[in-house]
């Protein structure tokens, strides 16, 4: 249990006739990153809404940072911060100004200065007095990413973080993503690339039809499989390689 | 642990800065909820004005109760178009998922209507004032007029939240106050009822404007309200107490 930030057992969910969720099992261990793989219509908005209390589910019990989600919603509130699938953040005021209105309605000492690291560590500093209208997706998503770090939850959701960023954009989202798991943050994510869930995820859940029909380390599902076979072919460079390597920013390895 | 209702008051003054943030740097909003009210004012008085008989010499006065009142209907449909907004940006979402009550930032929205439509209206009441706009109204009277228009706008605000968040298009989500900016033209509020047909003018003379206009009229001349001023008040607490129940319940199940 208190190895564990996310607790999950037996979650069901309906809307009328329709069943998104037919019985979720799953935990997460503290400071790991854990992906939700499925694909549209799998439910994983609906586990991230009733995980964040934004939904009640019907059966099942889960719990976050040791509070049960149901029972003490503001615990968990307290606890979590939550980048959802529309980046929500005020296109009217302007980066610095997103990042303050955060940190003040976390009651927090001072923004100012906790905008301000956010902005350096984010690479925002450029565009952080330009109003976010003016941003493009990317540099959007990554504000939308500070501002779910304000205040150093102690597990974060990400319901599809890269869904509809270019390559370079999606590139930098991952590194954001690693450096916080590396700091002892949970992050749960949600994602319809495998690429992304391969990258980034020390466990891997596959959600299908409302259940976890598989759940494991990368290596563990690819036990799941047949061995490989060791066939000799020509590797080509796939069109992402070729894009980041002609615009100069491919990812160190 | 904090417990968030400590934090309500402080949390709904940073979303209140928030929207007014959006106000200020929203030259739309600005000139509607202003500069329109002003226009048509100095169309009033300067061009129709001349034609019409109210029985007093100075159809500022007359007029302003009115002016006031559309001021305020044209205000509460900016307060419906950004909580479109913010439903539609998935920025609630995220404050729901925030130690935050669940209802301030809705609350902070009322609030906005308010402090947004105040500044508005002392606008207005500074350029009457230069056209020639005269009271003869103590400090309990002003009061009470600023009571009343609080009230009006409460009421409205309400109506506007339940449109707010059940708008499906940005298109249809201001729509709702054209017919409350429209109300005060049937009312007393430009000209005398007597001089109406007799179906308008039974309309106009139990419509709630009327009374509210009336009400307003007479505290700024310094005259005897009567019963106009309660019926004033029961009409805008109505409205807001059903407007209020059924924005709550549209809230719980929309946001």
């Amino acid at each position: 249990m208190l190895n564990n930030s996310i607790q999950v057992q037996g979650l069901q969910k309906s809307y009328k006739q329709l069943h998104v969720l037919n019985g979720v099992d799953f935990e997460v261990e503290k400071g790991s990153i854990f992906a939700l793989l499925g694909s549209n219509g799998a439910g994983k908005t609906t586990i991230v809404k009733i995980l964040t209390t934004l939904l009640k589910q019907d059966s099942g019990t889960a719990a976050v940072n040791g509070f049960d989600v149901a029972a003490k919603p503001d615990d968990v509130r307290q606890s979590i911060s939550l980048t959802g699938q529309f980046a929500a953040v005020d296109e009217i005021l302007t980066g610095r100004e997103n990042l303050i209105m955060i940190a003040r309605l976390r009651h927090l000492e001072n923004p100012h200065q906790d905008a301000d690291d956010l902005l350096n560590r984010c690479s925002l500093t450029d565009a952080a007095d330009r109003a976010v209208a003016t941003y493009s997706g990317g540099v959007r998503r990554r504000l939308d990413i500070a501002m779910s770090l304000i205040g150093k939850p102690k597990v974060i959701f990400l319901d599809e973080p890269t869904n509809g960023l270019d390559p370079e954009a999606r590139i930098e989202v991952w590194k954001t993503v690693k450096e916080l798991a590396a700091n002892g943050t949970t992050v749960l994510l949600t994602t319809q690339y495998l690429d992304e869930a391969e990258q980034l995820a020390d466990r891997i859940a596959i959600l299908h039809e409302g259940k976890i029909i598989a759940n494991g380390t990368l290596s563990d599902l690819k036990k799941l499989f047949p061995p490989a076979k060791v066939e000799y072919i020509e590797k080509q460079p796939s069109l992402e390689d070729i894009f980041l390597a002609i615009i100069g920013k491919k990812e160190e390895k | 642990m904090e417990t968030t209702k400590n934090y309500f008051f402080s949390d709904m003054s940073v979303l209140l800065g928030r929207s007014m943030r959006h106000i200020f740097r929203s030259m739309d909003t600005i000139i509607t909820v202003t500069i329109t009210p002003i226009a048509m004012m100095l169309l009033f008085v300067y061009v129709f004005g001349g034609a019409i008989q109210t029985g007093t010499d100075n159809y500022v006065n007359y007029l302003l109760p009115g002016i006031l009142l559309i001021t305020i209907a044209s205000g509460i449909a900016y307060t419906a178009y950004r909580l479109f907004m913010d439903m539609q940006s998935g920025i609630f979402e995220r404050f729901h998922s925030m130690p935050i009550a669940r209802s301030a930032p809705l609350w902070g929205h009322v609030l906005t209507s308010l402090v947004s439509n105040a500044i508005s209206v002392v606008v207005i009441i500074l350029v009457a004032l230069l056209m020639g706009f005269r009271s003869s109204a103590g400090v309990l009277s002003w009061l009470a007029v600023a009571g009343i228009l609080a009230l009006f706008t409460l009421a409205l605000t309400w109506i506007a939240v339940i449109a707010g968040l059940s708008a499906t298009s940005v298109d249809g989500v201001g729509a709702f106050s054209y017919p409350i900016i429209f109300l005060p033209f049937i009312s007393s509020a430009f000209v005398p009822t007597e001089s109406m047909p007799s179906v308008v003018r039974a309309f106009a003379e139990n419509q709630p404007v009327t009374f509210i206009v009336d009400a307003i009229r007479s505290l700024l001349a310094g005259q005897p309200v009567g019963n106009d001023i309660w019926i004033a008040l029961a009409w805008c607490f109505g409205i807001m107490l059903v407007a209020y129940v059924f924005a709550m319940r549209v809230y719980k199940k929309r946001a």
